[in-house]
């Protein structure tokens, strides 16, 4: 008994206490009220009105556009957070602070500027529409705005994995022969995937829950480009609301399913660890 | 300044004194000795005014001189608070406790909902003048300048090539007026059902986007530069046309819709509070001339006709048909049949073979 340490805060169930009373306020209790709400639903009544081919298309474009943001995001946040922790250059202290821009900007921001840029007549539109990309009121669109509103999880999350790395092991892995391929993919990229996949998931979960951008880029064209909490709020200008929480529980378990998928990939990352 | 949250006692004592208040004046025996004191100084009240969006600048004038003239007529200062919003998200929000105690919204629905929630009671558009309903607008097409597709009348909508921008009418209300005023343009001229949801269902293959709400449509219109016409509340068309400096221009159809945004007290807030008849005052006063002038420099059009026809140029008469008229007689009817799930609205887009 006498050998466990001092810590600094006090004990561990009044810790415990407050972490359960505040998981259980702020998520827990909400969520409970959504399943209660929409389990007020006969069975039958919940499938037409969540799991009709118009909500599952819109699921469909959701989840499709979140994972394809996530994935561009993991791949330029890399570069990004790797250029920011391993290079001095003039201003680097201003891009770094620009990174968290997207946290701070009311994303309906981002979706009115982005839509204006990317049509016809706008800056970047009056090049890439006469050339076939469509980035505003399409598909493409969509997935834009979730790249911009997902990107600071990436990068916030690599970098400081990138700086607790030493440059010197890389030196150690050139000087015994390894080209710069192999160190990055033996050395470097092992301890780098749980943050990576950490990252993945937070741009993704962001981007599922986006609307504020979302519905200036898309158009909200039904089969198309209508993403699920539009139909949410479809239903809530109805009144309908058991329906509106129909979907916002397929919408949650839908993403509970896939954080628990990358928790677990993050977990076997971990265990696989060099 | 009595920003403090009134309690019942106190706030009962107001009803009482603004009561007898608009009586003292007459009277000279009148109340007790305690109320007279309290009345020479002027009574404070605070009224929550729960409107739609594009309102914001009518009832900030208009609430400034409710408050004059009340002050001087009933020495009570009344601070009208606004809140705005979409139509039926402000509905939602009262109906989930702001506490309005008048809703000015925009669809008949929204604020029914409200009675339906039993905030409101029954009856509600019999206790004011007009039905309730203070002044009204319609629907009209903003073309670019020169209206160089030639856009006149609704049948033009669906010529080839033209492009439409209007809101989605399960998300907006500007967008639901919309689509029952192209229906109704077809009903109204001796068009069957069946006509309407042809033409319909041509309009929206005509629509390339589908905005959230009222105002992302303007921006989509007006500064993106989509689309040929866009479909927009009468009042709004100005303000579109006014800051497009000359790039745009309003047309009117020879018959669209009468939008009707009515008023109403909110009994079980203003009864709490104990301000219903500064709330009811407050209503009444937005018929009065004075009130229905400032109505019409905003652009809506008042339900006092001479007021109305003083400002004939700005609002031209067209033909305007309610939606009574073409939809199943009554907002609830519209909605079931036109924008519930699965009702006419969705099938638009329902891919063929499903």
């Amino acid at each position: 008994m006498t050998t466990i340490a001092r810590r600094a805060l006090p004990g561990f169930r009044l810790g415990l206490g407050y972490t359960l009373i505040w998981v259980g306020l702020l998520v827990v209790v909400p969520l409970i009220g959504c399943l209660l709400k929409a389990s007020s639903l006969s069975f039958d009544d919940f499938l037409k009105a969540a799991w009709n081919a118009r909500a599952r298309a819109a699921y469909g474009f959701t989840f499709g556009s979140s994972l394809a943001a996530a994935a561009v995001n993991v791949v330029i946040g890399l570069l990004v957070a790797w250029v920011l922790v391993r290079y001095e250059f003039p201003g680097k202290r201003l891009v770094d602070s620009l990174v968290d821009l997207p946290f701070a900007l009311p994303t309906a921001v981002a979706g009115l500027v982005y839509s204006q840029l990317y049509v016809a007549n706008g800056w970047l539109g009056q090049f890439l529409v006469p050339l076939g990309i469509k980035a505003a009121y399409s598909r493409l669109a969509v997935v834009l705005v979730l790249v911009f509103v997902g990107f600071p999880f990436v990068v916030r999350t690599l970098q400081p994995v990138l700086e607790s790395f030493d440059a010197e092991t890389e030196d150690a892995a050139a000087l015994l022969g390894a080209s710069r391929g192999q160190t990055f993919r033996r050395v470097i990229m092992p301890g780098l995937l749980p943050a990576l996949i950490t990252g993945f998931a937070l741009s993704f979960a962001r981007a599922i829950g986006e609307y504020g951008s979302v519905v200036f880029v898309s158009g909200n064209m039904p089969f198309r480009t209508e993403i699920a909490p539009v139909l949410i709020v479809a239903r809530l200008e109805e009144f309908a609301y058991k329906e509106a929480t129909a979907i916002a529980t397929v919408l949650l378990a839908m993403s509970l399913s896939m954080l628990v998928v990358v928790n677990f990939l993050e977990h076997w990352s971990k265990r696989h660890d060099g | 300044m009595s920003r403090r949250p009134q309690t019942p006692f106190r706030s009962l004592l107001l009803v009482l004194l603004a009561a007898c208040g608009c009586d003292s004046a007459n009277k000279t025996g009148g109340p007790s000795p305690a109320a007279q004191t309290e009345s020479q100084k002027p009574l404070e009240v605070e009224l929550l005014n729960v409107s739609y969006d594009p309102t914001r600048e009518l009832w900030r004038d208009i609430n400034q001189r409710f408050q004059e003239e009340y002050a001087a007529q009933e020495q009570t200062n009344v601070t009208v608070k606004q809140s705005h919003g979409g139509s039926g998200s402000q509905a939602r929000a009262v109906i989930d406790g702001l506490e309005a105690d008048v809703v000015t919204l925009a669809l008949y629905t929204d604020t029914d909902a409200i009675r339906k929630a039993g905030l409101i009671e029954e009856g509600w558009q019999n206790r004011l003048p007009f039905n309730s309903l203070p002044y009204f607008s319609t629907i009209v097409f903003v073309v670019r300048k020169g209206n160089p597709k030639g856009i006149k009348d609704w049948p033009d909508l669906v010529r080839e090539g033209i492009e439409i921008v209007t809101p989605s009418p399960k998300t907006s209300g500007n967008g639901k007026l919309s689509f029952l005023a192209a229906w109704g343009s077809v009903v109204s001229r001796g068009g069957s059902p069946d006509d309407a949801l042809e033409f319909v269902k041509q309009l929206y293959r005509h629509t390339p986007v589908l905005d959230s709400a009222a105002r992302g449509a303007t921006t989509t219109f007006a500064q993106k530069g989509i689309g040929d016409v866009h479909l927009t509340w009468e009042n709004e068309s100005r303000l579109e046309v006014e800051e497009a400096k000359g790039e745009l221009e309003v047309v009117y159809p020879p018959v669209s819709i009468r939008a009707e945004p009515y008023v109403a007290v909110v009994d079980a807030n203003a009864k709490r509070k104990g301000v219903e008849k500064v709330a009811e005052d407050y209503l009444r006063f937005v018929y009065t001339p004075v009130a229905q002038e400032i109505i019409a420099r905003h652009g809506y059009r008042p339900i006092n006709d001479t007021i109305r026809r003083g400002h004939e140029e700005e609002f031209p008469e067209i033909e305007l048909f309610s939606v009574n008229d073409v939809a199943e007689g009554s907002w609830d009817g519209a909605y079931e049949k036109f924008f519930a799930a699965g009702a006419v609205f969705d099938q638009i887009y329902q891919p063929t073979g499903e």
